[in-house]
């Protein structure tokens, strides 16, 4: 700081802790609700957390709600399989895709690289029905396959990784060959392990993108065996003139925003590293 | 920029892009073009055949009151929501730059949001202002004012704006504290020795050198707002009340998916992936996202 203002270091703080307050105040209200009867809430609205919290977060859990079909642990079970699912398919075949187009020369390398390019522009929202049409014609939806193998080409992790390999000094993969080594060998020994900080940076965001779909999941599950936890908290919602379980949603809604908040909290330098170093 | 030092080989690099350009080709290019294929046909009622329309779909749709209206709708929420979010977010990030004191504790919890789903932060703003049960409904009544986002249009456009800016508070958040980081503090503190105020520097120095920043987060926040915000709008209005929240990316879904117009929606696609491209355009080349003086 450049010199001392006792009231506006004051009013700096004042205004973080509003920001915060404004930040964290929804969270905080569904974290009160999540542990209180359905009544208490009904009636008069609670201020402070309630005793009911590990009876609503286990009937979510194991019981689920009214009308949804499946547990809650079942649908948060699919949709860590979706994200890890996404972001490690992502990772993999970006990887593989960035590997060729810098180590190699090859007829139509450019038109490859545009052709990656492409897929920036034409996020599932804009496509809709066709894509839907497309994943029914092969047979893949209501299943795993379904959920993840439209979501895993990334232009973003091919540039991220294309940027990074550029940066590797051309001596290492001299060295490699020299020694004899081929591609195969210089990828697993030299690439790969030089790539983790990448690698680590992606995973949080693609894992944070991969948990949070909600579009293309809610158009190509129709069985409840295979709801995310994202879809089954709008179903929970879609009550028409009853009465929401507003105690189980809200303890669904914690748990669902659980895992992709950890990852936030626990891996933050890689998250801001991610965040910043991806386009977009 | 290229490579010296490569490796020969002829069937391997195919092999290696091969599962990303299957990927592309089957999931997003095979879509693509049906989407404009579609887009030039015309069904007939019962869904037999198609004839070929030509540009007649795209007229239709600029000729429709409601789509032009869900442009109007999408205009008003995507300049608002960033507008609203980058305004917050400077703020914070401005005050954040100053503390020297707990700065890794604000800006942890300001950051998380990110990770929360927009339709999530759907649920969690439909549950604060739901008519029977929400906290902030019975304060407003309270304070004598009615909130009834499922007849009022304009306080569902409001409670949509708010949710999807909350979300992305923290995204600007980074970048504006990233930016005001990189600014020299020789500069101000050359302008502090001219005796020039606080707020006096940042709208002299701090904030003309972030502009590139700025813009940059104008193209993403709206790119977010018109793309990334279905699951809001799914959660707290569906569209309504009587379309007051139906913004482009939820009529394509609604008109293509419950509605089954296929050309109609294949258009109105069509016309989405343009302004997909356009915004990507102007986000790589007009843009250097750098800060730099």
């Amino acid at each position: 700081m450049v010199e001392h203002r006792p009231w506006l270091t004051f009013l700096t703080h004042a205004t973080l802790l509003l920001g915060m307050v404004i930040v964290i105040f929804p969270i905080y209200v569904t974290f009160v609700a999540s542990t209180h009867t359905l009544e208490e809430i009904a009636t008069r609205f609670p201020l402070l957390p309630g005793s009911h919290l590990v009876e609503n977060y286990i009937k979510a859990l194991s019981l689920g709600p009214r009308d949804v079909g499946s547990t809650v642990g079942q649908m948060m079970l699919n949709s860590l399989i979706m994200a890890l699912g996404i972001t490690f398919g992502k990772i993999f075949i970006s990887l593989l895709a960035a590997f060729a187009i810098v180590y190699f020369r090859f007829r139509f390398r450019l038109f490859f690289f545009w052709l990656i390019f492409i897929t920036l522009m034409l996020p599932v929202e804009v496509r809709i029905l066709p894509t839907y049409k497309v994943a029914a014609d092969l047979k893949i939806l209501n299943s795993y396959t379904g959920l993840i193998l439209p979501l895993i080409a990334s232009a973003t992790a091919t540039f991220l990784f294309r940027q990074f390999f550029m940066t590797v000094p051309d001596e290492l993969c001299e060295a490699v060959r020299i020694d004899g080594g081929g591609p195969i060998r210089f990828f697993f020994d030299i690439l790969l392990p030089m790539s983790r900080t990448s690698i680590a940076a992606l995973f949080v965001i693609l894992f944070i993108y991969g948990w949070n779909q909600y579009l293309w999941p809610l158009l190509i599950t129709s069985q409840e065996s295979y709801y995310t936890v994202l879809i089954g908290i709008k179903r929970m919602l879609d009550v028409g003139e009853g009465q929401a379980e507003w105690h189980i949603i809200m303890a669904s809604t914690m748990l669902a925003m659980i895992p992709p908040v950890l990852v936030v909290i626990f891996m933050q330098k890689q998250f801001i590293r991610g965040m910043t170093e991806t386009e977009k | 920029m290229e490579k010296r030092v490569v490796f020969r080989n002829k069937l391997l690099p195919y092999l290696l892009v091969a599962p990303q350009i299957l990927i592309t080709l089957v999931f997003f290019i095979l879509p693509a073009s049906q989407a404009l294929y579609q887009s030039l046909l015309q069904g007939d009622a019962f869904g037999l055949s198609d004839t070929f329309a030509g540009l007649d779909n795209f007229i239709d749709i600029f000729t429709n009151d409601a789509y032009l209206h869900s442009i109007h709708v999408t205009v008003v929420f995507s300049f608002s929501v960033a507008g609203l979010a980058m305004s917050i977010a400077l703020l914070l990030a401005v005050m954040a730059d100053r503390v020297i004191k707990g700065a890794t504790v604000y800006k942890t919890l300001i950051i998380w949001p990110y990770a929360v789903a927009p339709v999530v932060a759907g649920v969690l703003w439909f549950f604060l202002f739901n008519p029977t049960v929400g906290i902030v409904v019975i304060v407003l009544k309270a304070l004598g004012y009615r909130w009834e986002h499922t007849l009022n249009g304009n306080q569902a456009m409001l409670l949509v704006i708010i949710a999807a800016a909350w979300r992305e508070i923290s995204y600007n958040f980074l970048f504006f504290l990233a930016g005001l980081q990189s600014i020299p503090k020789s500069l101000i503190e050359a302008a502090a020795i001219d005796g020039a105020s606080p707020s006096r520097r940042f709208w002299t120095i701090a904030f003309p050198l972030l502009s590139p920043t700025t813009f940059f987060l104008i193209v993403v926040n709206i790119v977010y707002a018109f793309f990334d915000t279905f699951g809001v709008i799914h959660a707290i209005t569906g569209g309504g009340p009587n379309y007051a929240t139906d913004i482009l990316v939820y009529k394509v879904y609604h008109d293509g998916f419950l509605n089954l117009d296929l050309g109609g929606s294949a258009a109105q696609s069509v016309i989405l992936m343009i302004v997909v491209i356009l915004l990507t355009v102007i986000q790589f080349r007009y843009i250097e996202r750098k800060v730099h003086y």
